[in-house]
């Protein structure tokens, strides 16, 4: 059995009478992508901070690579890497003077491995680039980069791909898979449904508690209180009031041209589709697939 | 079918001889959600800017309610509503004080603007929050007070660029929320731009474009549907092994990693022979496949396909 990269049990922070993380219990395996889904002021930041010894805890515990958190914080920052939603970056220095000036931070001086950590991330004909030319997605690469140059094992990433686009968000996301097959385990907050689909597993966070932690499949199949079905009636707002009314209907959503319901599993098709019409024929009722942001809602809203 | 509400026709926007929208057509209704959907530098922003008068045409030509964006610009702006990525209050201002701004530079009178006033903050969920400094509101509220300041003036037709940048899921199913009731209530149209697939599929129409142009545009169902039994759900274990299994099958298009599954994308509609190919390939290896199954394509699916290869032949 590996040793877990991660483990957590009970862990808490208060700050004053306000508890921002409530006894949160998890572990994280080597070479697993692990996300941490939660809207703003949910504690993933502060379950983070927490992990990477910057704020003390303030009950249970935790080790990151079997150091104590509280304790051994100097050990985990030296075999951890951070990389954060606002890229620390400096817009006028190269991408090679960037790279260089945070492998001095940490006492990485060999050249050779500079330019192989170029390479990993894919800019390895990018040196002389000032970064403040470079398009977002390259710049999130280059801060990849600043944050595994000196190897660490497990890397934290806070949003690495908010406000990017499928294609540059997948091309991320293969380096990281790439990065995991050589070893690294990722550990990766988000509030952005699309990101939480490329994590093995997720955490679902909510007001400083973990709800549940499992593969977004599973999520789909057991976390979700019932089955999701699109209804399309005539009347769209008229359908969703008689909806939310509805016995063993658990959430209505509006999607644009159709509903979003969530049912208890003994609810029938038909049985939305007579509530949605008004008793009257013509409403299409199709079962759908449960989407993450379905059961966000479900254990979160 | 219905007059359109504003109808874009090869409008074209070059800065410094490169063209951001190039030749771009639209036609939004009343009552309908037209999401400008692609990556970064597609275009998004500048269609948006065009649409509203923000930026002079170069070529091409925009019609609001029978008006023309080019000679009657300011006409035209009383039926628009704005909200962009980094819209801006006076912090120090209450919401209501904010409001009235936006009420008077959008012309409304003394009598009107405070009746509406209360109705939209009602609408929003802002009611109680009148008295609240702007620059002390959440990030959902500010982006309430931002739609509100948008609708003030009872705009027909609503511009949304990329409107949820930034918050949580919470927020940004409220705010949908919001935006479907009022279009369904009111019958404004609105055009929204975002990289997000899950806001697209909440779109009555999609349009998605790449270097100034629309290559597609449909309804999100239809969008799906042009891929119909070419996208298998693979999963097993280890997963890059059999990503790189995949990948070197005939008649395999590309193949994309989630975090637990992989989604193959076939070059055509035959999932069965696909999977047996794949299943054939693995016998004998150390790589395990727990399932493969043709799926419902996501729009992300569409999204990479066309973002891929363009090789999508429209119906």
């Amino acid at each position: 059995m590996p040793e877990p990269v991660i483990v957590t049990e009970g862990l808490t922070k208060r700050f004053g009478d306000f508890t921002a993380v409530d006894a949160v219990t998890f572990a994280v395996e080597a070479r697993e992508v692990v996300g941490y889904l939660g809207p703003n002021g949910s504690g993933k930041t502060t379950t983070i901070r927490m992990l990477l010894g910057l704020l003390r805890s303030s009950a249970g515990r935790a080790e990151v690579l079997g150091y104590d958190i509280d304790r051994e914080t100097e050990a985990i920052r030296q075999r951890v890497g951070y990389m954060s939603q606002k890229f620390a970056l400096y817009d006028d220095l190269t991408v090679w003077e960037n790279l260089t000036f945070y492998a001095g931070v940490y006492g990485v001086m060999e050249t050779g491995h500079l330019t192989d950590t170029l390479a990993r991330v894919g800019m390895g004909d990018l040196h002389r680039e000032r970064v403040a030319d470079l398009p977002v997605g390259w710049r999130q690469r280059l801060a990849l980069a600043t944050a595994i140059v000196h190897n660490p094992r497990l890397l934290f990433l806070d949003e690495p791909t908010s406000g990017v686009d499928p294609l540059a968000r997948r091309a991320f996301w293969d380096l990281i898979y790439e990065l995991v097959e050589s070893g690294i385990t990722a550990f990766v907050t988000t509030h952005f449904m699309d990101e939480a689909e490329y994590c093995q597993r997720v955490g679902i966070m909510r007001a400083g508690r973990l709800l549940a932690m499992d593969a977004p499949s599973a999520l789909k199949r057991e976390a979700l209180p019932g089955r999701a079905w699109d209804v399309r009636p005539a009347d769209l707002l008229a359908a969703l009031a008689a909806l939310e009314a509805a016995p063993g209907v658990q959430r209505v959503g509006l999607a644009g041209d159709h509903l979003r319901v969530i049912a208890a599993a003994d609810v029938e098709g038909a049985a939305l589709a007579k509530a949605a019409g008004d008793g009257r024929a013509g409403v299409e009722v199709t079962p759908a697939e449960p989407s993450l942001e379905d059961v966000f809602l479900a254990l979160a809203g | 079918m219905a007059e359109p509400l504003l109808q874009a026709r090869g409008i074209t926007k070059r800065f410094g001889g490169k063209a951001a929208v190039d030749g771009l057509d639209l036609a939004l209704f009343p009552g309908e959600i037209l999401g400008l959907v692609g990556p970064d530098g597609a275009g998004k922003t500048t269609a948006i800017r065009l649409l509203c008068g923000a930026l002079r045409l170069d070529e091409g030509e925009v019609t609001l309610m029978g008006l023309d964006l080019r000679r009657q610009v300011d006409r035209a702006r009383e039926h628009i509503g704005y909200l962009s990525q980094r819209f801006s209050f006076y912090e120090d201002l209450s919401v209501m004080e904010n409001l009235r701004f936006f009420a008077e530079i959008r012309g409304l009178s003394g009598v009107e603007w405070g009746p509406r006033a209360n109705e939209i903050l009602a609408f929003v969920g802002l009611a109680e929050f009148t008295e609240r400094r702007a620059g002390k509101l959440s990030g959902g509220m500010r982006q309430k007070l931002g739609l509100a300041s948008a609708l003030v003036h009872r705009p027909k037709l609503l511009l949304l660029d990329e409107p949820t940048g930034g918050v949580d899921p919470v927020t940004r199913q409220d705010f949908w929320q919001l935006i479907i009731r009022m279009v369904r209530q009111e019958g404004v149209g609105v055009i929204i731009s975002t990289p997000y697939m899950d806001e697209a599929t909440r779109c009555s129409r999609v349009a998605l474009l790449q270097n100034g142009r629309a290559v597609a545009e449909d309804t999100p169902e239809n969008l799906r549907r042009r891929l119909a039994g070419r996208i298998v759900e693979v999963r097993g274990a280890p997963l890059a092994a059999l990503r790189a299994a995949a990948a070197g099958l005939p008649g395999v298009a590309d193949v994309q990693a989630f975090g637990d599954r992989l989604h193959v994308r076939l070059a055509a509609a035959e999932p069965e022979t696909a999977i047996a190919a794949l299943r054939a390939v693995l016998a004998g290896t150390d790589i395990r496949l727990d399932d493969a199954r043709a799926i419902a394509p996501q729009l992300e699916d569409v999204f990479m396909a066309y973002a891929g290869r363009g090789e999508i032949q429209d119906a």
